[in-house]
């Protein structure tokens, strides 16, 4: 959605403040993520770009000594207030995670899950056919379309990991956040995914975490890179890989460290 | 150099070697004192499976019994067996004196009088006949025909009389004498005479009991592990409990006896020596058992799943309901099936609440009076009789009976609730 050329900001992080216990994970982050387009987040390990992707769906709230600071505002609304709803946040911004979890439960229960406790489904006609248009969006459907009763878990990784990407976006959610979501794949399955990704963003904002440079380079129009806590530097894919502002972005770019 | 490398590499084969055997020879002592347990066991128990019948013919004669010839059903039910049934034993020898005639009628269990009555009732046409009816020898002739009496003692040193052991001989020797299936050890209560004492009342008072048991340790247990595991936040107090579970774990479990009598019995004013105030008694005991096995499981529930529903948007209490607690299900039933086991073999607390009572009916309801099969073995190994060495064998072999198929429903049920998902 363009307006006057400019891209729509669907979230606005300002001044996220990150502590685990007594340490300081993110340092007074401030990014825009514009709407329909892939972010990448990129840094070395532990540089707090998994803590930031999580603290946009709320999950840190898992963790008990996690504490979280500054505004993040989607669709004009702080999810840190404290009237915020997890589990309508969650709802509207979907998670796909590192390691394939799809539950041990058969390939339909597995897509159906989040329609079902949100209630998007009247019927199980309608059912059938959010999980069809599901597994279809996550170029699935044709694998599994013959075996969607049985356990989700004997698919391959690659499989798996698309599966997760159809329960994800079973509720149509508006973001889609990606924890390195190929680093557990062969790069045919992860060829695979990133053409999803590519295709996904026609109607959602992703925002993924990459280890791989040449990943982010490939499915992202926008970058952020994030090193020791904070933001170093964040602008368009295309600006951060070719010129990139900060010294240390282009050492990381360029393989001098990370 | 290289002799150092060699010497070293021997030794290492040599201490694995010497582990193995070590290894091995424990696996062997266990089995060995196993084997020795089972045997002992069950050459001692055996015999009680079977049950010596004497053979009498019984004269129905009605007149004896205060009938006419054509009796009601009723008539029947009243009747006086007690004089025919003196009579054919009495004509076992024809030439007994009193005392004789005395010996001979203890020769049979006081329900010979039933037996016969059965008989009658069960064969109305038999009224005014002679027939052989089956009655169940003595316990001390049940012995001497099993093997297992010592005959060679002077008289004055055993209960069996001279002239008895002479009468059972002729029987044996006519035929008279039959070994049978003792189906009344399954079905009869417990007696103080051995060969009528049968299991039948404390077989149910312990299913009786673990029932209540089961009833109240699992929904306690399994909502207190949920909720600890899953809820409650980790702060010292939830260690406290955690340690406090820990410890009720290993308390002595004749404590929880003490407390069953002090608590549910004082102050509650439960029916003594039932299944119910044996059951919370037992559950108490359970209780922190399946909390640990349902906690345990609950922690191997991989945080991935968790994440996953929870980033769908399911809540907390979804999340748990869902997927955790149906994942953590197997792992928490095979816990409450050891702990029911476990619960199974206690003695301790229930003598202390009563169920040590010698109880002659079959209970009905958990709030009837009842035994339980560890008690029921204690109380007869008390016993003096020479009757009851083979039951309490016998018991003891019902028990782990019950106790194996417990455990192999434990196993079944971990086994096909893994296979399902993996």
């Amino acid at each position: 959605m363009r307006k006057n050329g400019v891209n729509m900001i669907k979230i606005s992080a300002k001044n996220v403040d990150v502590f685990y216990g007594k340490k300081q994970a993110l340092f007074n982050i401030n990014l825009d993520i514009e709407e329909n387009q892939v972010t990448a987040l990129i840094g070395p390990s532990g540089c707090g770009k998994s803590t930031f992707l999580r603290c946009l769906n709320r999950m840190n709230d898992v963790i008990d000594i996690c504490k979280v600071q500054g505004e993040i505002v989607i669709n004009d609304f702080n999810i840190n207030d404290k009237g915020c709803d997890v589990v309508r946040l969650r709802e509207k911004i979907g998670m796909v995670f590192q390691k394939p979890n799809p539950f041990p439960k058969t390939l339909y229960e597995n897509i159906s899950y989040g329609p079902t406790i949100h209630g998007m489904a009247q019927s199980k006609q309608e059912m059938d056919e959010i999980v069809e248009t599901s597994l279809k969006k996550a170029a699935l459907w044709e694998e599994v379309k013959d075996r969607l009763h049985e356990p989700g878990t004997g698919l391959s990784g690659g499989q798996q990991q698309r599966l997760c990407i159809a329960r994800a976006i079973s509720v149509q959610p508006e973001v889609i956040l990606m924890d390195e979501p190929c680093s557990a794949l062969d790069p045919i399955a992860t060829a695979q995914i990133e053409e999803l990704i590519d295709e996904l963003k026609k109607e959602h904002t992703i925002i993924i975490v990459t280890h791989s440079m040449a990943q982010a380079a490939r499915v992202s129009q926008r970058t952020g890179f994030f090193h020791l806590g904070e933001l170093i530097e964040h602008g368009s894919t295309d600006k951060i890989f070719k010129n990139p502002d900060n010294i240390k972005t282009q050492d990381y770019i360029t393989g001098r460290f990370g | 150099m290289n002799k150092n490398k060699e010497k070293l590499l021997a030794k290492r084969y040599s201490s694995e070697k010497r582990f193995q055997f070590l290894g091995k020879s424990a696996i062997f002592m266990a089995l060995l004192f196993l084997a020795i347990f089972i045997f002992k066991i069950f050459s001692t128990g055996y015999t009680a499976f079977q049950k010596t019948w004497l053979i009498v013919p019984v004269n129905f004669d009605a007149e004896t019994m205060y009938l006419d010839a054509n009796p009601s059903k009723e008539d029947l039910e009243d009747a006086d067996y007690f004089e025919i049934s003196l009579q054919s034993m009495f004509n076992l020898d024809k030439n007994a004196n009193e005392k004789q005639q005395n010996e001979l009628k203890k020769m049979v269990s006081y329900f010979f009088e039933r037996e016969i009555k059965q008989e009658l009732i069960n064969d109305p046409s038999l009224l005014g006949k002679t027939k052989d009816v089956y009655i169940t020898a003595s316990d001390d002739l049940d012995q001497v025909f099993k093997g297992n009496y010592p005959r060679d003692l002077p008289e004055n040193q055993r209960r069996v009389t001279d002239y008895q052991l002479k009468i059972f001989d002729q029987l044996v020797e006519q035929g008279k004498v039959e070994s049978k299936f003792n189906l009344s050890f399954f079905t009869y209560p417990d007696s103080r005479e051995a060969e009528l004492a049968g299991i039948a009342s404390s077989f149910m008072g312990s299913i009786f009991s673990i029932l209540v048991c089961l009833a109240i340790a699992f929904p306690v247990a399994v909502l207190a592990a949920i909720y600890l595991e899953e809820f409650a936040p980790k702060n010292r107090f939830t260690d406290f409990i955690e340690v406090n579970i820990n410890n009720l774990a290993a308390v002595p479990s004749i404590v929880f006896g003490l407390l069953g009598l002090g608590i549910l019995l004082a102050v509650f004013q439960l029916p003594r020596s039932t299944p119910l105030v044996g059951g919370i008694t037992l559950s108490l005991m359970t209780l922190p058992t399946i909390i640990i096995a349902c906690r345990a499981s609950l922690k191997a529930v991989p945080p991935s799943i968790r994440e996953a529903a929870l980033a769908m948007g399911a809540s907390r209490m979804q999340t748990t309901m869902h997927h955790t607690v149906p994942l953590s299900m197997p792992g928490t039933l095979s816990g409450t099936i050891i702990g029911l086991a476990q619960a199974l073999g206690e003695t301790a607390p229930l003598i202390l609440i009563g169920m040590v009572a010698f109880v002659n009916t079959i209970p009905g309801s958990p709030m009837d009076p009842a035994a339980s099969l560890p008690v029921q073995i204690y109380i007869w190994a008390e016993s003096a009789e020479r009757g009851f060495v083979e039951k309490v064998s016998a018991c003891i072999m019902v028990l782990l009976g019950f106790l194996i198929v417990m455990n192999l429903f434990a196993q079944i049920i971990r086994h096909k609730f893994e296979k399902k998902w993996s």
